[in-house]
């Protein structure tokens, strides 16, 4: 019961039937892997491997393989966490904030946004047990019950918060993509052929019989998943930020973090989704349903976070300047102007100048120019934590203890490996799992699609009279 | 009413024999079966009381037997030793010297093994602290790379069979016997060498000193002059380090200090005048400092000469330097309480110095009547020695703590010269470059394994008693001699009749028991005499300025090379370039400007002789125009130094012999070279940009306001300012019982690092090895900030800041856990593994530790040290002896955790001391005194600027000195954070001109 303007532009083009949703999906999935997928997958296999290596280094001899030292104690290693953190917030954005303001657009990227979230968040979540002294006592920071008398966390500090924060996060956004992935399984599974494929996808869907009764529950799930992911969408990245906001670092303890966090997290999270979705759709021909329109939405999305964080830089500054606390004012000059001068202009350059450039509809709607911005932003959002961790530490209170941070071949290793980690884990999906949500997209597919010349009749009788429950029975053939 | 019913504790209690009152209140009583020897009245019975304690042990017993790893090498006492009691140390006084760094001190012993060395307070020389070396001394004891064995002709021999071909060998020696040494204050081997000599037709003590005082004694005698710092209120001194370097810095500091230290109710102290080349310690305490070349060392001391005693001529731009007017105004105002000296090995120059002591009253003033002994060597001697080595004149060397085949400026001749004497022994404890070139090595044992008796100044006398047996079959040098000798009784023996006529009436054994336990004798009783000298004129030796004028200069960690080897020392940085590791070239910042020459650019350096070494340099702010300096001691490829390999080069054939006397002086030229080699330095960045994190003030201000020397920081309410502490989100702990806490007197602190060194041992801290320390991941819970002053300037100016001036004025200031009521680490932990004790202390618990260094990035301080890798039994940290060699380990506290990888640690305000004195005090039923209770740091420094107590005890000293000096001179580092640390600084007070 809403309205569509007549003048927006359609969602799905090409004039895709139900049955060409299935089939362009599933082919994927149920076609031999083609090359391009092989030599990626490959290429991912490498990196997974650098990654493996990497962490037994470090496991192995200690973090002393990495280049950290008495003055900066986390530099690549939360550096890592935070930004990929940051990427895992886009596919809870689009998944449950865009369902409940009812944004037609996320239906088709959401499924790999959401994946995308996972894998980011799975590698994320990498660092905090790596970083540790002894990861081998990472479930110390749980609050388990235990035999040691009156142990237990200290509920006052932030990396505690931050532990049921990314859990929580993870394991909602998980349990949501999952429930999602049901009714596509299940159209898989009902044409799929191998009898290993029949069962697998079997287990996947569940038994999903595609009842009105399935149906209604499936939606009253995913709307109260929805519900309870979007506080997730900024407590995650303000706990996160809150790790950095209390404590007593200058350029660390800063009440404009959590929003500026989140606000980060957002355009990394869009800038992410639109590289993969830009060669997602390219590599598996989804032009029809991955479109300029979603690319342009996205990136307004980038416009408005990217200002949000420009204007957050920009009050930084201000209020170092204004509250006239020493240490604050130079850690920020020192940001600026110190010797890591270099690492603080990528940022402000990728960050705030490149998104701006979207203001232009020619840019905004460009596939290169936006696949460009995109990689902008996800560099420069690297080196935003990077400046806020590593030039904050390296030259604090005292100034005898200052010093430099280099990275080792160890930290690039682990960095480059989590790539690895996170395009294994996505090729694998985009191979098994349906990229797009099939339900979803045939569910906008009657307000939203694209009417070509000559086939008003078709589309028309074939669909436009069709009941809610024959499009639900539709994906299973 | 019946009495109340009274429990035996057993059958001893109530015959209630004397035994048994005399042992009741004891904590080990003596007739408890547990210490009993075996077999003794049980006669192998087993007993009924041993029931319980047999079945455990057999449990035990099983449980441990079925265990993956036994231990392996762990022996119980069957039979106990007499005075070892497991857990309780045992401290034996003894002496430690070693090339004029002389300390008396108490050896602490564990389970039999040295484990600590402390200031002794009974002596009246050292009483209050120690040197670094001293500290770091220990570690040489366990040392691997010490002979295990004597050697002939480089190969493992028999004692018997090196005692018979030495013996024979000396019988029939033909020409001179030389007995070449370093310094010797002990009496009693003075008195054997000469009786040894006494032998030979045509025998020579040589006396010579690797930093040499040659030209000091010969301008008084033979003797160094009794100085007395505490009693001058004008010091001059021009190349003198006296309080790192030169002569006997551990007894100068604590009388330096004493006239530096400022109260309000007495605002006074010494004015300091430091004329030098190089940055030193003690240039950097004093209050007016003057870069001066070595060329113009002699023009400036003449020119002083003038102005105080009227003779002699004064020229040049030295004569009219306004300082140097301001110094003798302030000498001549000061008649009687004023004292110049001098570095200087230049008989000429010192003569002059000893003269215009003499005209300002110095004598039995400043420079009391009895002289010291700490330095006898003499260059003329041993230069005529190696020539007459050359010649083929000598039959027979000895060389005891010398090493002139690599520390003398004639190195190479030495070496030619043992191959024409007949007969060459060493008594090095290693196969060092001497040893290398001699027939016969007999180890000397380590000072802790010996006896011997010292007398650093006239009528103070000290022992040295053996803290452990020898560990190697090596052999004390004296006993070597008796044996060569043909005496049955031992050096023991030897020195206690010796000491038989100071003991004066009464019963020997007692005066003599009273004496080791002591270890210092002070009535005034004198045994050692030292060789007079023909007093010198005052004409001096030229050095005729160059272009680049190199010095070398004594390391105040690693000295002229012995302690090489010590990688504790090694890791100690130095107080002012914070480099550890290695030596290099420091050279002047505009210097370095000139040649386009960066900090770790390697620069051939050419001698005068053509020779060339190859070091990386060092920008060194305060270093005089046109002149370089290098510190002695490294360049040694010793197989038995291991740690010390490839590091540095040797700066010893700098050294220029200009008739007869060594000058540590020369002419060289630079060339800078494609390689560079970076320093490990343990601070990187030198100015203190304008912050408030160290205070300084003027004496005139202090006199004129003492509330008026500090700047407290105050936050702006709406109520006006106010004190951070009083506004606050926590609740305020309590302390109930104890409040522990921490004073440095910034004032007292001279920046040795006695106290890194002594928390490094006391603490099993690890040594993380040159790679490490470039890193910046050196473990030192107790470090020494040294900050140089920036050029002037008026606006905010990051650059101006960041640049030390050129001539910087130095401030030090120790920094460790601040152990802070509020601490940051505390709350941000999230396992809570470091937190607050009842008492005050932050606390560490390794175990707990998971290793998220959230803690250290979030200390404002940056005193919490990581554990990157795993230090301990760890080939990759094999320099790290005392955590990687069985023999190492013996060194480390057994009250101390040695942590593994991955967990965090700072310091604990020696937490096991602290429990130890509160169970001590409980134990005898009262509280713990003020004083008991102190931390390593504390204990250690030599002049008493760290003060550790109960803060809750309105008597203690910490109490009263913050009662005194708040809102004078006490402030906290950080206040504006409200970290409320329990460690407060005294401001520093500079007595400018």
């Amino acid at each position: 019961m809403q309205h569509v303007s007549p003048i927006r532009e359609p969602l799905v083009t090409g004039g895709k039937t139900y049955h060409d949703i299935t089939e362009d999906v599933c082919r994927q999935v149920e076609a031999k892997p083609n090359a391009r997928w092989a030599i990626a997958f490959g290429v991912s296999l490498i990196g997974l491997a650098i990654f493996f290596y990497s962490v037994y280094r470090t496991l192995w001899f200690g973090i002393g393989e990495w280049g950290l030292n008495k003055t900066v104690g986390w530099a690549w290693d939360i550096t890592n966490f935070v930004w990929w953190v940051g990427i895992g917030h886009a596919g809870t954005l689009i998944s449950a904030v865009l369902l409940l303001f009812r944004q037609k657009w996320r239906s088709s990227i959401n499924r790999a946004a959401e994946a995308m979230t996972i894998f980011a968040v799975i590698c994320a979540a990498m660092f905090p047990v790596l970083h540790m002294g002894r990861p081998w006592l990472a479930y110390w920071v749980l609050p388990l019950p235990n035999t040691f008398g009156s142990l237990w966390v200290n509920f006052n500090s932030p990396l505690l918060w931050d532990v049921f924060a990314i859990s929580t996060y993870f394991s909602v956004s998980l349990v949501f993509w999952y429930i999602g992935l049901i009714p596509d399984f299940a159209t898989i599974r009902d044409r799929a052929t191998g009898p290993i494929a029949k069962r697998a996808y079997a287990i996947l869907s569940m038994n999903w019989t595609g009842s009105a009764k399935s149906w209604s529950r499936y939606e009253t799930v995913s709307l109260i998943l929805a519900g309870v992911a979007t506080p997730l969408v900024l407590s995650v990245h303000t706990i996160v930020s809150m790790d950095f906001a209390t404590s007593v670092i200058p350029g660390w303890h800063t009440t404009i973090f959590p929003p500026y966090f989140v606000a980060g997290a957002i355009f990394s999270g869009f800038a992410m989704v639109l590289t993969l979705m830009i060669i997602t759709r390219k590599t598996f021909k989804l032009e029809d349903y991955i479109t300029l329109e979603h690319v342009e939405s996205m990136n307004k999305v980038i416009i408005v976070t990217g200002s949000v964080v420009g204007i957050a830089y920009t009050t930084e500054f201000f209020i170092a300047w204004y509250s006239g606390v020493e240490y604050e004012a130079y850690a920020f000059i020192n940001r600026a102007f110190g010797p890591y001068w270099w690492a603080y202009w990528s940022m402000m350059t990728c960050n705030v100048i490149t998104p701006q450039l979207f203001w232009f509809r020619k840019i905004r709607r460009s596939l290169t120019a936006t696949f460009i911005i995109s990689i902008f932003v996800n560099i420069g959002m690297w080196f935003e934590r990077f400046v806020i961790i590593v030039t904050s530490l390296h030259r604090d209170y005292l100034p005898s203890s200052w010093a430099m941070f280099s990275p080792t071949m160890i930290d690039v290793g682990v960095y480059v490996g989590t790539f690895g980690l996170f395009f294994t884990l996505f090729f694998l999906f985009v191979k098994f799992f349906p990229v797009v949500n099939m339900a979803e997209v045939k569910a906008i597919l009657k307000s939203s699609s694209e009417v070509p010349q000559g086939h008003h009749n078709h589309a028309n009788s074939m669909h436009g009279t069709t009941s809610e429950s024959t499009i639900k029975t539709h994906h299973n053939e | 009413m019946q009495d109340r019913i009274k429990y035996w504790k057993g059958i001893e209690e109530l015959d209630n024999t004397p035994e048994f009152e005399k042992n009741a209140h004891n904590e080990f009583p003596e007739f408890l079966p547990v210490n009993e020897a075996e077999g003794g009245e049980a006669n192998g019975k087993t007993r009924r009381r041993d029931f319980l304690k047999l079945l455990g042990f057999s449990m035990a017993a099983v449980s441990l037997a079925s265990c993956e790893a036994p231990v392996r090498k762990a022996i119980p006492y069957l039979n106990k030793p007499v005075d070892v009691e497991p857990g309780v140390a045992n401290w034996y006084a003894s002496t430690y010297y070693q090339n004029g760094d002389y300390n008396s001190i108490l050896v602490k012993t564990r389970e039999g093994r040295p484990i600590k060395v402390e200031p002794n307070p009974s002596s009246s020389l050292t009483p209050m602290g120690t040197s670094p070396r001293a500290q770091g001394s220990l570690l040489g004891l366990y040392d691997n790379n010490r002979l295990r064995f004597p050697l002939i002709k480089g190969k493992e021999a028999k004692w018997e069979e090196v005692d018979k071909q030495i013996k024979s060998r000396l019988a029939s020696v033909s020409g001179k016997v030389a007995f070449v040494s370093s310094t010797i204050i002990s009496p009693s081997t003075q008195k054997l060498i000469n009786e040894f000599g006494a032998r030979f037709s045509n025998f020579e003590h040589v006396t010579y000193d690797a930093n040499s005082a040659s030209g000091l004694l010969q301008a008084n005698g033979g003797v160094i002059p009794g100085y007395d710092f505490s009693k001058a209120n004008a010091i001059v001194s021009i190349n003198a380090d006296f309080l790192g370097t030169w002569l006997a810095p551990v007894p100068f500091a604590k009388q330096y200090i004493k006239n530096r230290k400022v109260d309000a109710d007495s605002p006074s102290m010494s004015r300091h005048y430091q004329f030098e080349t190089i940055y030193s310690l003690t240039g950097a305490n004093a209050d007016v400092r003057v870069p001066i070349k070595p060329s113009e060392e002699a023009a400036l001391v003449s020119a002083l000469y003038k102005a105080i005693t009227g003779q002699g001529t004064a020229t040049g731009a030295m004569a009219d330097s306004k300082v140097l007017a301001a110094a003798v105004k302030d000498l001549q105002a000061n008649r009687g309480r004023a004292l110049v000296v001098s570095g200087s090995n230049d008989p000429g120059v010192q003569a002059m110095v000893t003269a215009i002591n003499a005209a300002l009253g110095a004598e039995g003033n400043t420079i009391d009547a009895a002289p010291m002994y700490v330095k006898q060597g003499n260059d003329a001697d041993m230069i005529r020695l190696i020539n007459e080595m050359n010649a083929g004149s000598v039959g027979a060397v000895f060389f005891y703590n010398a090493n002139p085949a690599y520390n003398h400026p004639l190195a190479a001749k030495v070496v030619s010269g043992l191959k024409k004497v007949g007969l060459t022994v060493s008594f090095a404890d290693r196969v060092e470059e001497t040893a290398a070139n001699v027939e016969f090595v007999t180890p000397d044992n380590h000072y802790l394994e010996s006896w011997n008796d010292f007398e650093p100044k006239k009528g103070f006398l000290s022992l040295a008693q053996p803290a452990i047996s020898p560990i190697f079959t090596t052999r004390q040098m004296q006993d070597s001699l008796l044996v060569w000798n043909g005496s049955n009784s031992d050096f023991y023996e030897y020195m206690r009749n010796n000491w038989r006529s100071v003991a004066g009436g009464g019963d020997f054994n007692k005066f003599w028991e009273k004496a080791v336990h002591d270890g210092v004798l002070e009535n005034g009783a004198t045994l050692l005499t030292a060789k007079s000298m023909a007093p010198a004129s005052t004409s001096v030796k030229t050095i005729k300025p160059s272009a680049i004028e190199a010095v070398i200069y004594e390391k105040v960690s690693i000295g002229t090379g012995d302690l090489t080897g010590n990688p504790w020392l090694q890791e100690l940085p130095d107080p002012i370039s914070k480099a550890t590791w290695g030596n290099y070239v420091a050279m002047p910042r505009r210097m370095a400007e000139e040649m386009s020459v960066v900090q770790g650019d390697v620069l051939k350096v050419t001698l005068a002789n053509g020779q060339s070494i190859e070091l990386p340099a060092l920008v060194q702010p305060g270093q005089a125009n046109g002149t370089v300096a290098i510190a002695m001691g490294y360049g040694r490829n010793l197989e038995s130094m291991p740690v010390a390999q490839g590091l540095g080069a040797n700066a010893y054939p700098i050294a220029t012999v200009i008739d007869n006397s060594v000058l540590y002086t020369g002419p060289v030229t630079l060339e800078k070279t494609n390689s560079t080699s970076p320093i490990a330095q343990t601070q990187t960045h030198h100015t203190i940009m304008d912050r408030l994190v160290v205070q300084e003030s003027t004496l005139a201000k202090y006199k004129e306001n003492p509330k008026d020397v500090t700047e407290y920081i105050r936050v702006a309410t709406h109520e006006g300012p106010a004190k951070p502490a009083t506004i606050s989100l926590w609740d305020d702990y309590e302390y109930k019982n104890h409040h522990w806490g921490m004073v440095i007197d910034l004032n007292s602190c001279i920046g040795c690092g006695a106290c890194t060194m002594s928390c490094n041992v006391e603490n099993n801290i690890p040594v993380v090895g040159k790679a490490e320390v470039l890193n910046r991941r050196e473990m030192h819970w107790m470090r020494i900030d040294r900050y140089y002053s920036a050029v002037e300037h008026e606006e905010k100016d990051y650059a101006t800041m960041e640049d030390p001036a050129e001539n910087p004025s130095v401030i030090f200031q120790p920094m460790l856990c601040q152990h802070c009521n509020h601490a940051p680490c505390e709350t941000v932990c999230p396992v809570a593994a470091t937190m607050h004790s009842s008492e005050g202390i932050n606390q560490m618990a390794y175990n707990r530790c998971v290793g998220t260094r959230y803690c250290a990035n979030n200390c404002p301080y940056k005193v919490r040290r990581f554990n990157w890798f795993s230090y301990a039994n760890n080939d990759k940290f094999g320099f790290n002896e005392a955590m990687n060699s069985d023999l190492g380990k013996m060194v480390l506290n057994p009250d101390v955790t040695v942590r593994g990888r991955g967990v965090m640690e700072k310091c604990s305000f020696c937490v096991q001391r602290v429990q130890l004195g509160k169970l001590e005090a409980k134990r005898e039923n009262r509280r713990p005194k003020d004083g008991e209770i102190v931390t390593a740091c504390a204990q250690s420094c030599p002049t008493e600027a760290i003060v550790f107590g109960d803060m809750k005890d309105p008597e203690s000293r910490i109490s009263k000195t913050l009662a005194r000096q708040n809102g004078e001179r006490a402030f906290h580092v950080l206040e504006e954070l409200n970290t409320q640390p329990n460690v407060t600084y005294l401001t520093k007070i500079r007595n400018l001109a």
